[in-house]
């Protein structure tokens, strides 16, 4: 109770939005011999901002993160925080916080000393040490567990000590590297609203990386899709997932239908038994021309009988919902209400879908699209 | 985790009754007792004819000497300043030995985890003397670090001492010797308990603010240290009973005259059996005091996983 940081108790009064007002990457690239793993990135990111990087592993997304934090040199661009250049300084003096994708948790101490520990390097007093260590388990609700070491604890009370243990030192900046990949399924969705919790209550800034779509989506304010060390698309979560600007991103950002078919006019495709009208997603794109349609599964539906639009070769009907063609219903899964179907055309696509109706495997369907919801991309889906 | 309580009549039988009906085969495996147990069986039996047998033998032995009673040949030795002498210098031998082995390996080993170029020939010279007997390192010391050995030549050509600097013949030597045919042990150990530890706990360290000093003295050091004592009493006992080289390059009727070689001459250039193992029975009782003790003082530290996960 002395130095007025208790974040357990009013802290939005007195603790500032955010300790940083911009982060800015520029040209950060990062070579292993001839091997680019990440091509000059620029990012600027703001206080208070959450930010993900999203994409397979792979993609360069750990090394710009560990970039970021100083354990991996850059062998390009610089990274400046509030214009002051941070890339030069090694990790002790940079002083983010970071969330390890395995914790790396020490575990030879208490989840107290643990917490303590970067509060200690800082040569704080030790009741001002105590005082923010207890606050900061109080947060990550672990006060009861603070005597035991880490091997004790389960995953996610683990995940939450390195949560804690980053935050407690008050950081400009916090990054995590996959912090839920080793949690099971219910405890990430937990631990998710738990961490977007602690961002907002610390007014932290956070860079998350994470090759999970969903997790990116519903945590960050914006997200950067990566991609053979490349940026794919930074936007915020809606932008990315109404108008994502690739295939890559699209069937990153969950539409599971990518299409192969061939331009008819600006907005339809067809091809392959199936015709589809669509919206433009990348570009212009001319008739004739190769394209990829990408369609959510929960885009696509069993055509009702009233559902206007003929089947396969009648192309360019403007409708609310335009039958996109005929398919076989193959596998049926049951998630609660909906059914998740595949279903297989003649010519052998395979197409997923959502339905309320009643649908066996071996039921000839006939699927629909509305066409705001179809996105046409330039190019035949294996080129980014 | 189901919630569901099993009543009396539940399938699940009554423990009491169990115990009787349960086969013999799965109470046992229940104890780990099962047919895997039997690949102990030759090591046990060697373990017995080749330590236990002997160890028995030599320690019956030990109590009929000659003369003076059951522990005659005890008293002897604790009444013989010269022998006493030798247990004394044993330690000023091993601790040092154990102590710069496990010593010089830390830095080194811990340097050697990054990739450089010629880290496998650095590792292959630290290793080599390993494959080396005590008595070939024993001669290359005489060699190289003797009176006329190359090592005084070059000092003597460089003009660094005009007198031949004695390393050989005496405790020096001997130090050398158990420092050279040790080291490579220690280094191995250790490089393989360093290696355990998962670089992430560096690298979080590094990131809450910790120097590399700092990260070495709160992290990794806490984390080796258990390692550190076993590697510690694994040279110390390869030390304690260094034979070859006290006699090769010390000066095994004074500075170096160890309690290995107070054992090898009561037994075989005095042929007192009792006492020979009366010697060596004393030796083992202060090797077992030093491991007992180095082995508390582990136990009280953290010997847990250091691996990423908690």
């Amino acid at each position: 109770m002395t130095t007025g940081s208790l974040p357990g108790t009013a802290p939005p009064v007195q603790r500032p939005r955010s300790q940083l007002r911009e982060l800015e990457l520029r040209g950060v690239s990062r070579a292993y011999g001839a091997h680019l793993a990440l091509k000059p990135f620029d990012l600027t990111v703001r206080g208070g901002e959450f930010v993900a990087l999203l994409g397979p592993s792979g993609c360069g997304k750990t090394t710009a993160l560990n970039c970021l934090a100083g354990l991996l040199p850059l062998t390009g661009g610089e990274i400046r925080l509030d214009g002051r250049r941070v890339d030069t300084l090694p990790p002790e003096k940079r002083g983010f916080g970071m969330v390890f994708q395995n914790y790396a948790l020490f575990p030879h101490l208490t989840v107290r000393a643990n917490v303590a520990f970067g509060l200690k390097m800082r040569r704080l007093g030790k009741a001002e040490i105590r005082d923010r260590v207890e606050a900061v388990l109080r947060l990550v609700r672990l006060t009861e567990h603070a005597a035991k070491h880490p091997g004790q604890l389960s995953g996610g009370q683990q995940q939450r000590v390195a949560i804690a243990r980053a935050i407690v030192v008050q950081p400009p900046l916090v990054l995590m590297d996959e912090p839920l990949s080793n949690l099971d399924a219910a405890l990430r969705l937990e631990m998710r609203s738990e961490i977007r919790r602690i961002h907002q209550e610390f007014g932290l800034t956070t860079i998350y990386v994470t090759h999970d779509q969903e997790e990116a989506l519903s945590l960050a304010d914006r997200l950067v899709v990566l991609r053979d060390g490349e940026v794919s698309q930074v936007g915020t979560p809606a932008e990315l997932y109404e108008h994502p600007v690739s295939p890559y991103v699209a069937a990153f950002m969950g539409y599971r239908n990518m299409l192969s078919l061939t331009a008819m006019s600006g907005d339809t495709a067809a091809g392959r038994g199936l015709s589809v009208t669509g919206t433009p997603g990348g570009g212009p794109v001319a008739a004739g021309q190769p394209v990829t349609v990408a369609i959510r599964p929960e885009d696509l539906h069993v055509a009702g009988d009233g559902e206007p639009g003929g089947g396969a070769g009648t192309a360019g009907t403007a409708a609310p919902a335009a039958v996109v063609g005929e398919a076989v219903a193959e596998v049926v899964e049951y998630h609660g209400r909906t059914l998740h179907v595949e279903a297989v055309t003649a010519e052998g696509d395979r197409l997923h879908l959502r339905t309320s109706r009643p649908v066996h495997p071996g039921d000839a369907l006939r699927v629909a699209a509305a066409p705001e919801r179809a996105l046409i991309f330039p190019g035949d889906g294996s080129a980014p | 985790m189901t919630a569901v309580a099993a009543g009396p009549q539940a399938p699940a039988p009554d423990p009491g009754t169990v115990r009787g009906r349960v086969a013999l085969t799965h109470q046992l495996a229940e104890r780990g007792v099962d047919r895997v147990l039997l690949l102990a069986v030759p090591g046990v039996l060697a373990l017995v004819a080749l330590f236990c047998y002997p160890f028995l033998y030599g320690l019956q032995l030990s109590f009929q000497p000659a003369h003076g009673g059951v522990l005659g040949a005890y008293k002897a030795f604790f009444s013989d300043p010269f022998a006493r002498k030798s247990i004394w210098q044993t330690f000023a031998l091993a601790i040092p030995a154990s102590l710069i082995n496990v010593g010089a390996s830390v830095p080194i080993s811990y340097r050697m985890r990054r990739e450089f170029r010629g880290k496998r020939l650095l590792l292959a010279v630290l290793v080599v003397p390993i494959t080396l007997g005590t008595v070939l390192t024993a001669e290359g010391i005489l060699e190289f670090y003797g009176p006329a050995g190359w090592f005084n030549r070059t000092l003597h050509l460089l003009g660094l001492s005009s007198s031949p600097v004695k390393l050989t013949m005496n405790y020096t030597g001997v130090l050398l010797s158990l420092v050279i045919s040790g080291f490579p042990f220690a280094y191995l150990l250790i490089h393989s308990y360093l290696s355990g530890i998962h670089p992430s706990m560096e690298k979080a360290a590094a990131t809450l603010g910790a120097d590399w000093w700092r990260r070495f003295r709160y992290v990794t050091l806490p984390l080796l240290a258990p390692g550190l004592m076993t590697t510690f009493c694994l040279t110390f006992v390869m030390t304690f009973a260094v034979f070859p080289s006290a006699l090769m390059v010390g000066d095994p009727d004074g500075s170096t005259h160890v309690i290995s070689i107070e054992a090898y001459e009561a037994a075989l250039q005095r042929f007192d059996y009792a006492q020979g193992c009366a010697d060596a029975m004393i030796m083992t009782a202060l090797m077992l005091a030093v491991i007992v003790a180095v082995t508390a003082l582990r136990s009280r530290l953290y010997t847990g996983a250091t691996g990423g996960k908690g």
